[in-house]
C-alpha cells in the first residue's frame, strides 16, 4: 500500500502544489522566451500522485530517448527537478538559439554543453522563484545532463519514495513554444518529508 | 519472435516464464535487471529490483519485489513451484547504472552500485552462480531473458545490442 505524503485536505493542498509549479515554470519559461526572443507558453501545471510505472508515460514511455537535466534540491525542502526535452525540441531549440547547423544524429559537444547550460538557466530560475514564494531556502546542486531511455532517467528522482512506497507525488508543467508543441517538461518531485515543510512556509494548515 | 510471447515486467516487479517466453523490463537505470534459470526444465524468472535493502523500506506492508534482498527469496520459491530445481540455477544481470555523475556521493547517488552489490551478496547466500553481467557505468538498460536459450539481450541508447 503506499502512503499519501499530502495527508488531509488533498484537493487544497493539490491546489497549493499546482501554483508552486506555476510560479516555477512561470518564471522559466519568462528566462526562455528571454533566451529565445520569442513568447513562450505553458499549461497549467498537474499534480498527481503517480505510480512509479507512469511516471515516464508522461513523456513517452520507459524507452523514450530524451534529454534531461537534473539537479538535486538540497536545504529546508529537499527534492529532485528534472527539465525534460524530446530531441527533435532540443534540436530546434539549438537552432533557433543558437542558429547553430546541428548534426541529424547524435550530439557535439557544443550543442550538448548549450543544452546543458540551457536547462540549467531554466532549473535555477524554477528554483529560486520558488525559493523567493516560500521563503525557503533551497540550494541545487550543479545540475547534470543526460541522454538516455526516460525510464532509466526518472526512475533516479524516486528512490526517496521508494522506501515509503510505490507512488511519487509529481509537480509536472508543459512547456509551449508559438503554437508548437516544445514537448518541454519541468517534474519538481519533493521529498517525502518536504511537503509539510512547503505547506507551512505557504500558511496551509497542517493537520 | 511472437510478440504475445513476452512478459512484461515492471519496475518493482518479477515474473516467472517457461518455455521460450521472453521476459522483459524495459528503462533500467539504477534499478537491477536480474535473472535466474533453470536449464533443464527451461523455467527462467526476472526481478527489476529497485532498492538494496527491505532494512530501509519505511511502509508498513511493502512490494517484496521491490529490494534486492526480498526479491530473489521470492523468485527462487515462485521458480520451486513451477518445477525448477534451486540447485542448478543461474543467474545472469544487467543495470545498476550511476546515472548521473555527482561530486557529493552521498548514499542515494550510488544506488545503482549498492543494488549490484546487494544482488550478488544474495546470490552467493543461495550458493547461484552469476554467469555474466553487464552492469554500472552511466546509461539506461533495456533487458530480455529467452526462457528457451537461456540468453540475456541488453539495449542501449549509446551502446546498440548486446548479448550476455
Amino acid at each position: 500500500m503506499s502512503m499519501n505524503p499530502l495527508g488531509s485536505l488533498e484537493a487544497f493542498k493539490m491546489d497549493v502544489l499546482k501554483e508552486v509549479g506555476n510560479i516555477g515554470a512561470g518564471n522559466a519559461a519568462t528566462a526562455l522566451s528571454r533566451l529565445l526572443d520569442k513568447p513562450v507558453d505553458m499549461n497549467v501545471p498537474t499534480v498527481s500522485l503517480i505510480p512509479f510505472e507512469q511516471i515516464a508515460d508522461k513523456v513517452g514511455g520507459n524507452e523514450q530517448v530524451v534529454i534531461a537535466v537534473f539537479l538535486r534540491v538540497e536545504g529546508d525542502a529537499p527534492g529532485n527537478l528534472f527539465f525534460i526535452i524530446h530531441e527533435d525540441s532540443a534540436k530546434r531549440l539549438l537552432r533557433n538559439l543558437l542558429s547553430m547547423d546541428v548534426l541529424e544524429e547524435g550530439y557535439s559537444e557544443m550543442e550538448y554543453s548549450a543544452l546543458g547550460e540551457i536547462g540549467n538557466i531554466l532549473a535555477g530560475s524554477y528554483l529560486s522563484s520558488l525559493a523567493d514564494f516560500t521563503q525557503l531556502y533551497l540550494s541545487p546542486t550543479v545540475p547534470a545532463i543526460a541522454v538516455d531511455m526516460a525510464g532509466a532517467i526518472l526512475s533516479y528522482g524516486l528512490v526517496q519514495y521508494g522506501e515509503m512506497g510505490d507512488s511519487a507525488v509529481l509537480i509536472d508543467t508543459t512547456f509551449l513554444e508559438g503554437k508548437e508543441e516544445m514537448a518541454g517538461h519541468f517534474f519538481l518531485i519533493p521529498d517525502p518529508e518536504s511537503f509539510n515543510k512547503i505547506f507551512s512556509a505557504l500558511g496551509v494548515p497542517n493537520e | 519472435m511472437i510478440v504475445d510471447n513476452v512478459v512484461k515486467v515492471g519496475m518493482a516487479d518479477l515474473k516467472v516464464a517457461a518455455g521460450g517466453a521472453i521476459l522483459k523490463t524495459t528503462g533500467l537505470g539504477s534499478c537491477v535487471g536480474l535473472t535466474l534459470f533453470d536449464e533443464r526444465c527451461k523455467v527462467a524468472g526476472m526481478v527489476h529490483v529497485m532498492l538494496p535493502t527491505s532494512e530501509i523500506a519505511r511502509e508498513a506492508s511493502f512490494n517484496i519485489a521491490k529490494y534486492a534482498d526480498t526479491s530473489i527469496p521470492h523468485l527462487i520459491e515462485l521458480m520451486r513451484q513451477e518445477g525448477a530445481e534451486p540447485a542448478r540455477f543461474v543467474a545472469k544481470m544487467a543495470g545498476g547504472a550511476q546515472m548521473f555523475a555527482f561530486t557529493t556521493g552521498s548514499d542515494t547517488m550510488r544506488i545503482g552500485p549498492r543494488n549490484v552489490e546487494s544482488c550478488k551478496r544474495m546470490l552467493q547466500r543461495f550458493n547461484i552462480p552469476l554467469l555474466s553481467e553487464d552492469t554500472g557505468l552511466n546509461y539506461g538498460r533495456t533487458v530480455e531473458f529467452n526462457s528457451m536459450s537461456g540468453m540475456l539481450t541488453i539495449r542501449s541508447v549509446q551502446q546498440g545490442v548486446k548479448e550476455i
